[in-house]
């Protein structure tokens, strides 16, 4: 990607980006532009190898919520991306990802430059002070326990200051979901993702790169674009459990500041919460096999109501666990899923490339109680 | 001190008026029981498989330098005659794999240790020989041997291709049901080797440096590189033992049905990490002390001054080593651990920071109001000490477990740990080069060549290095051979730097030809009155069989730390 395709994305996300909030304003207009889209869209859903209608298509979050709109958004939101040639974190969106740029930036980075310029400002000095042309005669001095005791204790107090933000941004990481929490279950395959919903009916969804020409097609970035992604409510807290197939592969989203490896025989569990709707990527970060590079993670996060009629698109239920499956799987039972990419779906529910059983299905939202999250 | 030597010489010259008694050359080179000579064997192995190393960075280097798949495919085509595309994915983890064994284990390692610290240990001490020189020569070859294990590995099946791609940690289960094939079980058996012939140095050096001091050399007399080999000497011995368990118990896993670190088996992988880096973390401070020990001898000689707060210095890296134990799990800060852990191994990481303050800070108090003459070590050194802060605070950021959620396994990572290792140890390698290879061959080097070759060589790394700080910061995973176009940029500029730092490698060499073809012959003490220890008292090169009269430290003695020693 040269510069000025660069350049014409980040323009186009942005007056996409404004577009959106626009309809999303005034959600009658966005009703009224959203309905004759619908049968398109479900198509596209059917049939994730057209995508050529993906990229020319506008923002589709101005679907009436019920309407059974099973999105897929286009490139204009993606948001949590890498910058060409960039020189710094990725855009934050969930609240301890802020806090952690925050403490990076307000405090470790200005420190460590500090220190860093402290230490070549004494080196330089000592070599224009004290070379030899201008100082003969060494000294011979080699102790002063007043120094000493200062260049001992002044680091110790710096890291009690650091350890304060970096203790609490810790402790905020770890917060629990909340009861009611949606929950997701990310799968590491080599080498694909799989991305299970316990509390909607538990189909996977299954996850692969797309080919970096057909990702270019669809207006992503190239080696980031996936078939399926995964698909989560936007504005509340997600409850992320992790776990490996076969070998560890590692479930991070930079622009969460959300890392978490999938380890086989262990179930990780870790809140994700994404301030907004849009597209984020990230990268299988814990060296899995040969095509390790090839497993990317891109999450799709939408407003509630979207979500839902995405689940019910994919076949799945809203209003929490079914009861014959109801916990998340302690173990990891999926081992003979098919190496494959692409190939294997452990469970013919679970297939998003089958088609929407119903893209009108009439469910009503959620009851009260199960999906409580604020929604955007 | 030089009363001292000159006493001794006189003594020595009495009983060896003729040669030295040197045996025949396979003698000599195959079954050397030499201290001297083993350590020339080791330099000669360090920068034989640095160069192997490098060159294998280069390979990734070059791969790298655009997105796509370029230059793996060629690459197992030509070596394996395969076309396949997952081979050519799986060899570019064989060569990480590669980079890091050799480098860590074949590189830095031997260098440090078993060539600088079979050199010079013994002359520093006053002692003729280290104490077992029969193990001296098993420690060398068992090295040797392991490095072509290490080889032989990369000819083997190891999974998707040929060769051991688990990378340098070798994480189970990816190491064991991930990669079928002999390959990692002959990267495994030459670790074990490595680690065998470490743990037997170890034991000799710390023999060597407890037992055999020349009278009057109390331990708080020893010169610092001395004190750094002793306690690298004793984490080599307490942390090899356990990698030794753990790559055992991954040899089991693999051929014998055990399931150590499988979890069908009620095993669990991330013991297998536990038990790593309770090794890997102490490792990173075995391969760094040595260089401590190395740039404080540089700096107080060319400074002409003793070192700044010399029990300070000892006791900072005595700190780094205990502390350097219970530290491991931040590098397993999103495996899982639980908040507490997590905070624990926060908190315990960044103490680290303290001991190493110490040592920065007092290297510029000893250059303080010292009389500095930059010579090619003082160069060196004088970089490893910029650029071994900057990997050092970098170290302090990613020491919390918080700021790791980001920057885990990304580039940000990889800046780092070559800050402190490839700008670190590295350039506290070519201080101590320079420093002693004229003392070690008898053949002064061209400083106008050592002064390039530290320029061109600092301009290239950090060409390498820095731009990773903004790939992580970007959010780029490590190992990966292919990556999304946003990386393209800073990779391609890390490329030319790699081409760079190539280039001052070639200065370096012709350094070595000139030195052994035109060098001037050295003298005995050629840097001056600022170098004091006990190997400035000896011929250049020293004879074959040294201190065969034990010289004697004066009571009160100003030189090696500058102290009176209160022992």
């Amino acid at each position: 990607m040269n510069l000025g395709e660069f350049a014409r994305k980040r323009l186009g996300f942005a007056s996409a980006a404004l577009m959106a909030v626009a309809l999303l304003a005034t959600p009658q207009s966005g009703y009224a532009q959203a309905t004759p889209r619908l049968d398109a869209q479900a198509e596209n859903v059917a049939r994730e190898d057209i995508p050529e209608s993906q990229a020319a298509e506008p923002s589709t979050l101005d679907v009436a919520p019920g309407a059974g709109e099973v999105a897929r958004l286009g490139p204009e939101w993606i948001k949590g991306q890498p910058a060409l040639g960039g020189v710094n974190f990725q855009d934050q969106y969930s609240p301890n990802g802020e806090y952690a740029l925050w403490m990076h930036n307000a405090i470790l980075l200005p420190l460590i430059t500090f220190i860093c310029l402290l230490v070549l400002g004494l080196l330089l000095y000592v070599v224009v002070r004290f070379n030899r042309r201008r100082n003969t005669v060494p000294s011979r001095t080699a102790h002063n326990t007043v120094i000493e005791v200062v260049w001992t204790l002044v680091p110790v107090l710096v890291l009690v200051f650091i350890a304060i933000p970096s203790i609490t941004l810790l402790a905020r990481q770890y917060q629990a979901a909340p009861e009611d929490a949606l929950t997701v279950k990310v799968t590491g395959y080599q080498w694909y993702w799989g991305y299970t919903y316990p509390d909607n009916g538990g189909f996977e969804v299954i996850s692969n790169m797309l080919p970096p020409e057909q990702a270019i097609e669809r207006g992503e970035p190239a080696i980031l674009a996936v078939d399926n992604r995964l698909v989560v409510p936007a504005g509340e807290p997600i409850r992320i459990q992790t776990t490996g197939a076969d070998v560890i592969h590692s479930f991070a989203i930079p622009s969460m500041w959300f890392k978490i490896d999938a380890v086989p025989g262990r179930l990780n569990e870790r809140v994700l919460y994404i301030e907004e709707p849009g597209i984020y990527y990230g990268q299988c970060s814990e060296l899995c096999g040969a095509r390790h590079a090839y497993m990317p993670i891109a999450v799709e996060a939408l407003p509630r109501p979207q979500f839902d009629a995405w689940v019910l698109a994919q076949g799945g239920t809203l209003g929490g666990p079914d009861l014959p499956t109801a916990p998340a799987p302690r173990q990891e039972p999926e081992s003979s899923v098919s190496g494959a990419p692409g190939a294997g779906v452990p469970e013919p529910l679970e297939d998003p490339a089958a088609g929407p059983n119903s893209p009108t299905a009439p469910a009503p939202l959620s009851p009260p109680g199960v999906t409580a999250g604020p929604t955007a | 001190m030089a009363t001292t030597a000159d006493h001794f010489q006189a003594h020595a010259d009495e009983h060896h008026h003729d040669a030295d008694h040197k045996p025949g050359f396979f003698a000599r080179w195959f079954m050397s029981t030499n201290h001297k000579d083993i350590g020339t064997l080791y330099l000669i192995f360090a920068i034989f498989a640095g160069v192997i190393g490098g060159a294998i960075s280069g390979v990734m280097r070059a791969e790298l330098a655009d997105p796509g798949i370029q230059v793996l495919t060629p690459l197992v085509g030509w070596l394996y005659n395969e076309t396949d595309l997952d081979q050519a994915l799986h060899m570019w983890n064989v060569l990480i794999t590669a980079h890091g064994l050799i480098m860590v284990f074949f590189m830095v390692m031997p260098a440090m240790i078993g060539g600088f610290g079979n050199w010079f240990i013994p002359l520093m001490i006053g002692a003729p020989d280290m104490a077992f020189p029969r193990m001296n020569n098993v420690s060398f070859w068992l090295t040797f041997v392991a490095f072509i294990s290490l080889l032989l590995s990369s000819f083997v099946p190891g999974g998707t291709g040929l060769g051991a791609g688990t990378g340098w940690t070798v994480y189970a289960p990816l190491s064991t049901s991930g990669s079928v094939g002999p390959a990692v079980d002959f990267a495994i058996f030459s670790l074990h080797l490595a680690g065998a012939g470490s743990i037997l140095g170890a034991i000799n050096f710390i023999t060597t440096i407890l037992n055999m001091r020349a009278p009057g050399m109390t331990l708080h007399k020893m010169p610092l590189f001395v004190w750094s080999v002793l306690v690298t000497a004793f984490l080599l011995l307490l942390a090899l033992p356990v990698l030794a368990a753990a790559i055992t118990m991954l040899l089991t896993d693999r051929n014998f049905g055990t399931t150590f670190f499988d979890p069908a088996g009620g095993g669990d992988p991330v013991l297998y990490q536990h038990l790593f880096w309770f090794f890997g973390h102490p490792e990173v401070y075995i391969m760094i002390l040595p260089g401590f020990g190395m740039i404080s001898q540089i700096i107080a000689t060319f400074s002409r001054k003793p070192v700044f707060g010399y029990l300070g210095m000892a006791y900072a890296m005595v700190a780094i080593g205990v502390v350097g134990f219970v530290v491991w799990a931040h590098h397993m800060y999103v495996v899982g651990l639980n908040v507490n852990t997590k905070m624990y191994f926060t908190a315990a990481t960044m103490v680290i920071a303290v001991p190493t303050g110490i040592k920065i800070f007092s290297w510029i108090a000893t250059m303080w109001g010292g009389s500095l003459e930059f010579k090619s070590p003082m160069v060196w050194a004088l970089g490893f000490i910029f650029l071994f802060t900057v990997g050092g605070v970098t170290g302090v950021v990613l020491a919390n477990g918080g700021i790791d959620d980001y920057m885990h396994d990304t580039y940000y990572v990889v800046a780092h740990f070559h800050y402190v290792l490839s700008l670190g140890a590295v350039f506290a390698l070519f201080a101590g080069f320079y420093y002693w290879f004229p003392k070690m061959s008898g053949r002064m080097h061209s400083e106008m060549l050592a002064h390039i070759h530290f320029w061109i060589f600092f301009v290239g790394v950090n060409m390498i290095f820095f731009p990773m700080h903004f790939l992580g910061m970007d959010g780029m995973p490590r190992r990966i051979p292919d990556y999304p176009a946003a990386y393209a940029y800073w990779n391609q500029f890390a490329t030319v730097g790699y081409w760079i730092m190539a280039g001052s490698m070639l200065v370096f060499f012709a350094n070595m030809l000139y030195a052994f073809t035109a060098g001037k012959k050295a003298a005995p003490n050629y840097w001056g009155e600022g170098a004091t220890t006990l190997e400035w008292t000896l011929t250049s090169p020293p004879p074959y069989h040294q201190f065969e009269t034990l010289p004697v430290i004066d009571d009160v003695d100003h030189d090696h730390g500058g102290t009176v020693a209160p022992a």
